[in-house]
């Protein structure tokens, strides 16, 4: 392992250059001919009867082109429920609900024209609270459901329950049981490029969708769908991504505003950019879901857990994305964060006239872990044990198979404990109060791969022309985290060639074969496992042709010498070792025997190689080789059981905090992420996105919160939403664990995700080591933190 | 729409350019000029992937209001590569030390350092901070930003 050139070096991200010198084409930045503007006018209540709309003055602006409503287009369904329409007619259930939308010659006239639509209401009562919802006599959000039936409540027919052991047999075991309720609230991904998107159609309406999401083949299902309700069935569609400006989870699902943009360009046979401004990215764009548990964990005199039991409710918002399938990634953590025999996790989602939600770095797991890492520790301070001793006792191990059926392979957990306990000084520092404390808190991830689709594959297409140039087809997506830079490390490796050899193609459905989604932190597992093997093909590709043609090429070279050289004599070489593929290899652009790698004759370039395959004497050859990686993983059956991902990232956080007991403010001292990361493929990017990740962690334990009243978002910018910036210094102290993992490529495990998962629980737990109020509440603010003080008699 | 006509250096350059007299810096820089490297963040002057350098300072070119960069100059992320098309330290030290992820924020980033680091050419970490404090990334947590303009200023010194 040690000998690679590429694989484990801090290569840095030249092959992303454009980057710095403003070249990189977002979508923001991409024009099309005759391009027209799309703009959406959205509700002017949470919940209201339309009574009518009249868009005559918007039809008469200069510089309009189409004006649609929801009467104009078909009444097609779209959503993991079906339960929306693209426009809304009749009722709406929302702020953001898309009322009207207007494609103009510029993106003011498109506003102005939104202006001048009229819209007469009659306002119905609302309903914005879960626990208000599920009552009988509720204001039902959604009178009929996706296939027109009345409908009885307002709880979505989803069947979040999941069973393992013996609840009952497991408080037998018990000598110690808590019982605590924790609650998460709405959060905003916060990417610095917004939404957007530009739909085309030909002239035979097969569409191209200039895009940037994250699920290039999802979003083809997704508008084949479509397609088939609105008369345009067997159209193709071909997603085209621009450089994306960050994703966090918002480009995972196909939003309603590109289904608009679609109809715009239909209607007007131009194409339709629509790009939300930063007002629309916070009201108009689903956010992380929130979530309350009730969380009840017994353990036994030694501190072994016996038993788990949740029971979550998701305020689901009026229509369902992703948010509502947040559960099956709570599920790992309720079912397999520690050994604990027996679980039982329910989870209920339920209507309301709040935004809905979806996708957001890590899915569901940040909030099952606050819940699982809070109930942690009050359970080791009722049993009386040390809260990291206690998670040391109740650890995963590697061979573990946990109730969920997920398979622990590698597992560098207890380094990572060990390294907060060290690095914290946590011995010392615990338990000492006055303001200052320590605090932890670990994950479980997916991290081989997410089964959450009937294939979790991934395609790759290797080419290399004659000149030693490769071409990748990579079917994922680049959102930031570095994937281009360790690609072409890995197919630099693998195929003995150069980092600056390799040109990378991402995200166009024309070009590149399947793939599940560069979501659950799989890209560098999955493409990186399918780069290798597609390298392997390719390699041979060349290795057959060195067969053929360097001795060919080794003899005419001694010709050309004997030519100018009568007296040179050839010398007398074993060709045995250059007559088999098997017997030679690539490295640094150079063909050589393994069995003798410093042969002074037997060492060719391989540029040298690939021009003689395709120009040279014999048969004319390329060299091409595709691969795509399905991981031999299950998906969950009728349970929720099942080994989802080929492995699994563990990690622990560990937070030294400061409180103020006269303000509230939380300042964090240290924080130390430790991960098991598999095996670091480029030590400086891999500390790229735990620093992210933890950032975006304490912004999620500390500040960051979208205020709804009655359904209004009363802060979508920046000035009013708390995300952390350069001056909230947080000192994170990564500590990478490398156990190497056996079906990781080159070792590697998945890690985009899981720096979030962990810091706001050792957060919290940390501010109760420190002033001994625990606040089950995210955020951590300091109007939450003086509230408790007071109620505790502190601060009067 | 009531046009106004300015004249101004960009990236040492002189520029003149008639656009709506509504018109933002940004704006002209991204529509007249076609340089879209500064972008558009949040429109109104929070996160900074707009900055551009006008007449030495690091400025939020969502806010400048067009008829106000008469006669003055304008550097954006496109005027910073050498003319050779090598990089200016900047630029090479966000690449090595991984200060760009998805890169939206970047150029906003580079162009406040380069505003700091013309005037401060020994920033301290504090000082580094401050001159970013008006750019927001979600991506870097900010850390190995602060370390690229510090690697930036070493090697420019």
């Amino acid at each position: 392992m040690s000998d690679h050139l590429f694989v484990g070096k801090s290569v840095p991200r030249t092959i992303e250059a454009d980057k710095v010198t403003g070249r990189a084409i977002y979508i923001d930045d991409m024009k099309r001919p005759g391009m027209l503007y799309g703009k959406i006018l959205y509700s002017k209540y949470a919940h209201a009867k339309i009574k009518s709309i009249d868009t005559s003055k918007a039809e008469k602006l200069p510089g309009v082109r189409a004006v649609l409503t929801g009467y104009d287009i078909p009444d097609a369904r779209v959503g993991f429920l079906k339960d929306q329409t693209v426009l809304k007619k009749d009722v709406v259930r929302q702020f953001r609900d898309e009322v009207a939308a207007v494609a103009a010659i510029s993106p003011e006239i498109a506003e102005e024209a939104c202006r001048l639509i009229e819209v007469e209401y009659e306002q119905l009562p609302g309903v914005f609270d879960p626990f208000e919802a599920m009552k009988e006599g509720a204001p039902l959000v959604h009178e009929v459901d996706a296939r027109g039936r009345p409908t009885k409540s307002n709880i979505l027919p989803l069947p979040w329950k999941f069973n393992a052991g013996d609840i009952e047999q497991g408080r037998k075991d018990s000598a110690f049981t808590v019982k605590d309720t924790v609650s998460t609230t709405w959060v905003n991904q916060c990417c610095m490029g917004t939404s957007g998107c530009i739909a085309e159609f030909d002239q035979n309406n097969n569409l191209t969708l200039y895009n940037q999401t994250n699920v290039i083949f999802g979003h083809v299902g997704r508008i084949s769908e479509y397609f088939a309700q609105i008369g345009l069935k067997g159209k193709k569609i071909r997603i085209v991504n621009a450089i994306v400006g960050g994703s966090f989870g918002t480009k995972l699902d196909t939003d309603i505003y590109e289904f608009i943009s679609i109809q715009l360009a239909l209607k007007t046979r131009k194409p339709v950019k629509i790009l939300f401004t930063r007002e629309e990215e916070f009201k108009a764009l689903p956010p992380r879901q929130p979530a309350i548990f009730d969380i009840e964990q017994g353990c036994d005199k030694e501190g072994n857990l016996t038993f788990r039991k949740v029971e979550a409710v998701l305020d689901n918002g009026a229509y369902t994305s992703w948010g509502a399938t947040t559960p099956s990634v709570m599920l790992m953590p309720m079912s397999s964060l520690y050994r604990v025999p027996n679980v039982f996790f329910q989870a209920t989602c339920v209507y309301t006239n709040n935004i809905y939600c979806q996708a957001m770095r890590g899915y569901g797991n940040p909030q099952a872990t606050f819940a699982v890492e809070t109930s942690m520790d009050t359970l080791a301070e009722a049993a009386g044990i040390d809260p990291l001793e206690f998670r040391m006792i109740n650890r995963n191990h590697p061979g573990d198979e946990t109730p969920m059926r997920l398979k622990i392979t590698s597992c560098g957990f207890e380094e990572c404990i060990n390294a907060v306990k060290e690095k914290l000084n946590w011995s010392e520092k615990k338990g000492t109060k006055k303001g200052r404390g320590v605090g932890m808190a670990s994950l479980i991830h997916v991290a081989g791969g997410a089964r959450v689709t009937r294939s979790d594959g991934h395609g790759i297409m290797v080419k290399v022309n004659e000149f030693g140039q490769v071409d990748v087809i990579e079917s994922g997506t680049d959102q930031g985290q570095g994937s281009p830079t360790v690609i072409t490390q890995i197919v630099a490796e693998a195929l003995g060639v150069r980092p600056e050899d390799i040109s990378l193609t991402f995200g166009d459905t024309a070009l590149a074969l399947w793939d599940a989604g560069t979501h659950a932190s799989r890209h560098t597992f999955m493409a990186g496992n399918a780069a290798i093997m597609a390298c392997e093909k390719a390699k041979r590709q060349i290795l057959d042709m060195a067969v053929e043609h360097m001795p060919k090429i080794i003899k005419g070279g001694f010709k050309r010498k004997k030519r100018k050289d009568p007296d040179f004599v050839e010398p007398d070489l074993d060709y045995g070792l250059i007559a088999d593929p098997e017997d030679l290899d690539i490295r640094d652009r150079m063909i050589f025997a393994k069995k003798n790698p410093d042969h002074p004759h037997f060492r060719i370039p391989v540029s040298q190689i690939l021009r003689e395959g395709l120009l040279g004497s014999g048969e004319s050859k390329v060299v091409v080789a595709e691969e795509f990686y399905d991981p031999p993983t299950e998906m969950l059956d009728r349970e929720f059981k099942g080994n989802l991902s080929q492995t699994y990232a563990f990690g622990t956080s560990g937070v030294e905090v400061e409180v103020d007991e006269k303000t509230g403010e939380v300042k964090i001292v240290n924080l130390v992420a430790a991960h098991d990361v598999g095996k670091a493929m480029n030590p400086t990017l891999l500390l790229g996105q735990i620093y992210g990740a933890a950032y975006t962690g304490v912004g999620y334990g500390l500040t960051e919160e979208i205020k709804v009243v009655n359904g209004r978002v009363m802060n979508p910018g920046f000035r009013d939403y708390q995300m952390l910036t350069a001056m909230d210094v947080v000192p994170v102290e990564p500590v990478v664990v490398e156990p190497g993992d056996e079906d990781g490529p080159y070792g590697a495990k998945g890690v985009g995700e899981p720096g979030l998962v962990p810091t706001a629980p050792a957060i919290a737990n940390a501010v109760y080591d420190a002033i001994g109020v625990r606040i089950k509440d995210l955020p951590i603010t300091p109007e939450k933190v003086l509230a408790a003080l007071k109620e505790r008699g502190d601060v009067c | 729409m009531k046009k106004v006509s300015v004249s101004f250096t960009l990236n040492g350059d002189a520029v003149t350019a008639e656009v709506p007299v509504t018109w933002t810096l940004l704006k002209t820089l991204r529509e007249h000029f076609e340089l879209t490297g500064a972008k558009e963040g949040c429109g109104v002057g929070e996160c900074g992937a707009c900055t551009v350098i006008v007449d030495g300072e690091a400025v939020n070119s969502c806010l400048y209001p067009i008829f106000e960069i008469e006669g003055k100059s304008v550097t954006t992320i496109e005027g910073l590569a050498n003319e050779d098309g090598t990089l200016n330290p900047i630029q090479q030290a966000f690449l090595e030390n991984n200060g760009v992820q998805c890169g939206f924020c970047t150029s906003g980033m580079i162009m406040s350092a380069k505003g700091l680091l013309d005037h401060n050419p020994e920033p301290t970490e504090d000082e580094i901070r401050s001159s970013i404090a008006g750019n927001f990334c979600r991506c870097t947590g900010y850390v190995q930003i602060v370390e690229a303009i510090d690697m930036a200023a070493k090697t420019l010194k």
